[in-house]
């Protein structure tokens, strides 16, 4: 049987690499959204592997509203990032400084 | 032998997953990037039926690789983002950035084995079929919340389209306040003259 510790390790490498990919990506903004799909990814494992040691489901219906948000999460970034890329012609991140001050 | 074919499982998709993931964020292509992510979410959606949570499992598969990653190669491919790539992929500290991951990733690790008894949790076995216990669960319990994520996913919808809904260009029709104004004498002139007589 695999232990929980083993569960909770890897979400944790998944959490630190979504994680560092918001911290060194710049390029473009989906990559952000991606890696912020990462990050969420790992919050849901850490989530299901709890919930069945614990034999509780309320950990699988988080996951359930996680997933939820994280998809509208996904659809208005993706429709801010057009709306950008029709205004700034770009979506670079270093370029969207139109609100400093 | 149950057991060697678990681990065996378990240590194969979670490597595929750490792999897709670290591919996800250093591939310079978005496209490869996406194709990356939705590995990853295979590999994870294989670790979350070895824990028995199949219903999730492929909720995973069906939601998030049929529908938002779709929807993030549609708009990758609706960008032109070939432009932006000439510019550096990295930013000059990230290095410091590497450094303050592997900081996160050390206080986690360390968090997890500081937990006790963890270790010698075992899991009860689970009913039969997830999906029934799930739905047991979801509409009773959380029922009030489930209602709330459908308002919250009209919500997106709405937010959604009124976002990237474009009027004067998409739209012929006139408005109605203009339609209003127009009175019968802008739009039909009657013009008297004397018949025309045929000779």
């Amino acid at each position: 049987m695999i232990p929980l510790n083993y569960y909770l390790i890897l979400a944790a490498i998944v959490f630190s690499l979504g994680l560092l990919g918001l911290l060194i990506n710049r390029n473009n903004l989906i990559n952000l959204l991606m890696c912020v799909e990462l990050l969420l990814l790992a919050v849901n494992i850490n989530f299901v592997a709890f919930s069945h040691f614990f034999s509780d489901l309320s950990g699988q219906v988080f996951v359930f509203f996680v997933l939820a948000v994280a998809a509208v999460e996904a659809a208005i970034g993706l429709a801010i990032l057009i709306v950008l890329f029709r205004t700034r012609h770009s979506i670079e991140v270093d370029a969207l400084n139109r609100l400093k001050g | 032998m149950m057991i060697p074919i678990q681990q065996a499982a378990f240590f194969i998709f979670s490597v595929l997953l750490i792999i897709a993931a670290l591919m996800t964020i250093i591939s310079r292509n978005p496209v490869r990037c996406a194709l990356f992510l939705v590995l990853a979410f295979f590999a994870a959606a294989a670790l979350w039926i070895i824990l028995e949570a199949e219903f999730l499992g492929l909720i995973l598969v069906l939601v998030y690789v049929g529908a938002v990653m779709t929807l993030f190669l549609f708009v990758i491919m609706t960008l032109n983002i070939d432009r932006t790539e000439k510019q550096q992929r990295f930013v000059r500290y990230s290095l410091f950035a590497i450094v303050s991951a592997v900081i996160l990733l050390a206080l986690l690790i360390s968090a997890v084995f500081s937990l006790k008894g963890l270790a010698d949790l075992l899991p009860l076995s689970a009913e039969a079929s997830n999906t029934h216990a799930l739905g047991n669960v979801l509409y009773t319990q959380y029922a009030y919340p489930f209602e709330l994520t459908g308002v919250l996913l009209l919500v997106g919808i709405i937010a959604t389209i009124a976002l990237s809904f474009r009027e004067k260009r998409l739209n012929k029709a006139i408005p109605p306040e203009l339609q209003f104004k127009v009175k019968p004498s802008d739009r039909l002139r009657i013009v008297k003259m004397p018949t025309e007589r045929k000779k």
